[in-house]
């Protein structure tokens, strides 16, 4: 069993649960990006090398085998680029979903499976897999993504893309346990990383000002342009299209009274349009690049499920219906009917899918069509 | 038990040197510069260290300097000798293979305006004598050469560049050698040799880590780089690691006693290697074929990375090295075999096999049997991950 440790002290605790488990365990490390380790002679602490270092440390507090992995092309092409990409086409990336789906359960498992002779990979997500009885499923067995079973730390929103197959080489050792009992197994362990604190920030942007990286990797050169109320009135200026996000209210640098949010994004035309709170609400939207964990739909070409379209937001109840059909290359849109009104819901964003429990799917929010209504001349 | 195949990386401590060493860190634990017993029997170690030491590099003990290693001698030679020669020129020849403690050590200089000079190397990584002498100027102080390189293994025309810088500069310009991959194999007498300043480092020859040697011609001028008591004859601060110092000689005079029987002993266990690898098509060897160190093989495997069989080999019991031991996790691909003419993409499976004196016959027809098949078995894994890098069309 592989074991992706990020030098925290969840992918450490599911390491350490692993190994006690008896299960043969090998620790990796990912070197993702370049954030780190060109030689210079003014060289300042680095945060990706300390965390290689913790998690070193933690395998060798273990004793099970601990490498470091080179990922930075896969990365490169799975992550950065498609974040990148939705960002200059005025979307709101899910760097983690992409890499879940295309680097560690993606990248990373191809190299245990074919390369190390691995069954699996085991991460520190707070996410449950299980597997049931399903005769229309291959092998009549179905393996299930579920929510982790703390609430507050459940992971499963950033998991929706993975298949049947990369769930039946997936392992989440914490899938069962609270924050602070993942707390209490590393300091029973002496772990090293027992009371780090989390990271919250994208882990290639480590001063958490994603526009930077855009300049930086992405070779974005802001370009000003139109900031547009909701009547389609010009008010303002705004600082090139893609450093901003749909439901942003800080520095749009207008003042109209009530307050205003980022409503819609054209980067197309580097127009961005305004709109008041209530501007913002939503009961229907699409998801395009739809995926199922079961490999298809729960029920032909319409559902019933609550949808999550940011990480922390409550599940809303909602219909959702096919809108057009999976083609090689490129899987079907889905239009999302929402039970109740949901608030900004971010083109790029994961929408995901949940029964209960379980995650059946989902897919990214797609940009809505502009609408009719043309800035006004004159104004 | 693990087949330690990775020597050129670092060596166990033998058991003679260790012997010798325990003493001098418990009953004879005084400071050489003490006027006291204790003191003056430390002081007796530390000179019968550098008499030891001396003898078999056919060196003067008071042109031994010990330092925390290989590395801190190389910036001692080449940062001393910059410095010293300040007045006399700025322009300093090295070669593209050296290790990085000689080519960081003059990027540093470069920052004092220092001229450096990295000349090319062939497919073998070898430094042609010729380029050598067209680039010597008289504003040229220093050379800085290597004897064997420590990622493909090969020995360089060392007589023939040494005789150029002579015949161009005479004694104007210093000689820097940087034995510390070489010492284990090859025989240094440093008068033979004609060099002005030598680094050896004692961890590659079964001696301690931490603890180096430089040899420094009497007579020339070298400016310390370390700032504080008179040790070393002033050349290096800092109370004597008596302990490793004793263990350096130790290590050294045994090496070198030993040396002939090594040389041929694994001249032979590596070629056994090399054929059992030079059965796979995929396998290309690099390095001089013959002008290089006995236990050290080079190779790139096609179509594989070799941090990915280090991996492997190392879950079978294997110890090697993807190149150099120095860098982890980085992406850059090794500044030699760029330098040799190999592309990036070629580079990436570069893999190093490298036998010691303690490498037995029975280790190596383990290693025949295990890395082989390994190879196979992960060059059909890559070029499936090749097709599919991120995973995205394994059937459902």
């Amino acid at each position: 069993m592989l074991v992706a440790m990020s030098g925290g002290v969840d992918s450490s605790v599911a390491a350490a649960m692993l190994h006690e488990q008896g299960v043969e365990t090998v620790g990796v490390w990912m070197r993702l990006h370049d954030a780190a380790d060109t030689y210079s002679e003014f060289k300042k602490s680095c945060c990706s090398l300390d965390a290689a270092e913790d998690a070193r440390r933690v395998a060798g507090q273990l004793g099970i085998p601990f490498y470091i992995l080179n990922l930075e092309r896969e990365f490169g092409a799975g992550v950065l680029r498609p974040f990148l990409d939705a960002y200059q086409s005025g979307e709101t990336p899910s760097p983690c979903v992409d890499c879940n789906s295309t680097v560690k359960f993606g990248a990373l498992a191809g190299r245990a499976r074919r390369l190390y002779d691995c069954q699996a990979v085991a991460t520190g997500h707070y996410a449950r897999v299980d597997a049931v009885d399903d005769p229309e499923a291959r092998d009549g067995r179905r393996f299930r993504l579920l929510r982790g079973r703390d609430a507050d730390k459940d992971q499963s929103y950033f998991l929706y893309g993975l298949r049947q197959d990369q769930l039946a080489h997936s392992r989440f050792p914490l899938g069962e346990l609270t924050k602070s009992e993942v707390r209490d197994v590393a300091r029973r362990h002496g772990l090293v990383t027992a009371e780090k604190p989390e990271s919250q920030e994208i882990c290639f942007v480590p001063g958490g000002d994603y526009r930077e990286a855009l300049r930086e990797r992405g070779g974005w050169r802001p370009t000003s342009g139109p900031l547009l109320d909701a009547d389609g009135r010009q008010v303002g200026e705004h600082a090139g299209a893609a450093a901003y996000t749909v439901g942003q209210r800080q520095g749009l640098g207008v003042a109209l009274g009530e307050p205003r949010y980022v409503a819609r994004i054209d980067a197309a035309a580097n127009v961005i349009q305004l709109g008041r709170r209530e501007d913002l609400a939503r009961n229907v939207f699409a998801m395009r690049d739809v995926s199922f964990t079961a490999g298809r739909p729960p029920s032909g070409d319409a559902f019933e499920c609550e949808i999550r379209i940011r990480h922390r937001a409550g599940p809303v109840p909602a219909r959702v219906e096919r809108l057009t059909a999976d083609v090689p290359g490129m899987r079907g849109t889905w239009q999302v009917q929402t039970r109740e009104t949901v608030w900004a819901p971010a083109p790029g964003q994961a929408a995901v899918c949940y029964d209960g429990d379980e995650v059946l799917g989902g897919g990214r929010i797609a940009t809505e069509a502009p609408r009719a209504r043309r800035p006004a001349t004159g104004a | 038990m693990t087949i330690y195949l990775d020597h050129a990386a670092t060596t166990p401590m033998r058991p003679e040197v260790l012997e010798a060493m325990l003493p001098l860190l418990t009953v004879d634990f005084g400071n050489p510069s003490s006027a006291h017993g204790p003191g003056r029997r430390a002081r007796m170690a530390l000179d019968e260290a550098h008499e030891m030491t001396a003898a078999a590099l056919h060196a003067e003990p008071r042109e031994i300097v010990f330092t925390a290693g290989g590395t801190e001698a190389a910036n001692l030679a080449i940062k001393g000798a910059a410095w010293a020669g300040k007045a006399e020129g700025h322009r300093i020849l090295t070669s593209a293979v050296e290790h990085d403690a000689t080519l960081n050590a003059l990027q540093h200089l470069e920052k004092f305006g220092f001229e450096v000079v990295v000349l090319p190397v062939d497919r073998y990584g070898r430094l042609d004598p010729g380029a050598l002498d067209g680039a010597l100027d008289e504003r040229t102080i220093l050379v800085a050469l290597q004897v064997a390189n420590n990622e493909v293994g090969t020995v360089q025309p060392l007589r023939e560049l040494v005789d150029t810088v002579r015949r161009v500069r005479g004694r104007k310009a210093l000689v820097y050698v940087d034995a510390v991959q070489a010492a284990p194999y090859v025989d240094l007498d440093v008068r033979v040799l004609d060099a002005d300043l030598v680094a050896v480092g004692a961890h590659k020859f079964e001696g301690p880590k931490g603890m180096g040697a430089l040899w420094i011609r009497g007579g020339t001028a070298i400016m310390a780089q370390t700032h504080g008591g008179g040790q070393e004859r002033y050349r290096r601060a800092g109370t004597e690691n008596v302990a490793g110092a004793v263990g350096l000689a130790t290590a050294y005079r045994l090496t070198s006693l030993e040396r002939p029987d090594t040389v041929a002993r694994l001249r032979r266990l590596r070629e056994r290697l090399r054929s059992a690898l030079a059965t796979d098509p995929g396998v290309e060897f690099t390095g001089h074929p013959t002008d290089r160190l006995p236990g050290h093989l080079s190779l790139l495997v096609r179509g594989v990375e070799g941090a990915a069989i280090v991996v492997a080999l190392d879950l079978e019991g294997i110890a090697t090295s993807a190149g150099a031991a120095c860098t982890t996790g980085s992406p850059d691909v090794t500044h030699d075999l760029a330098a040799m003419g190999y592309p990036d993409e070629e580079s990436r499976g570069a893999l190093r096999l490298s036998q010691g004196r303690t490498t037995t016959a029975g280790e190596i027809d383990q290693a025949v049997e295990v890395v082989p098949p390994v190879i196979a078995r992960l060059r059909d894994g890559s070029s499936a991950l090749a097709a599919d890098p991120l995973g995205q069309e394994v059937g459902v």
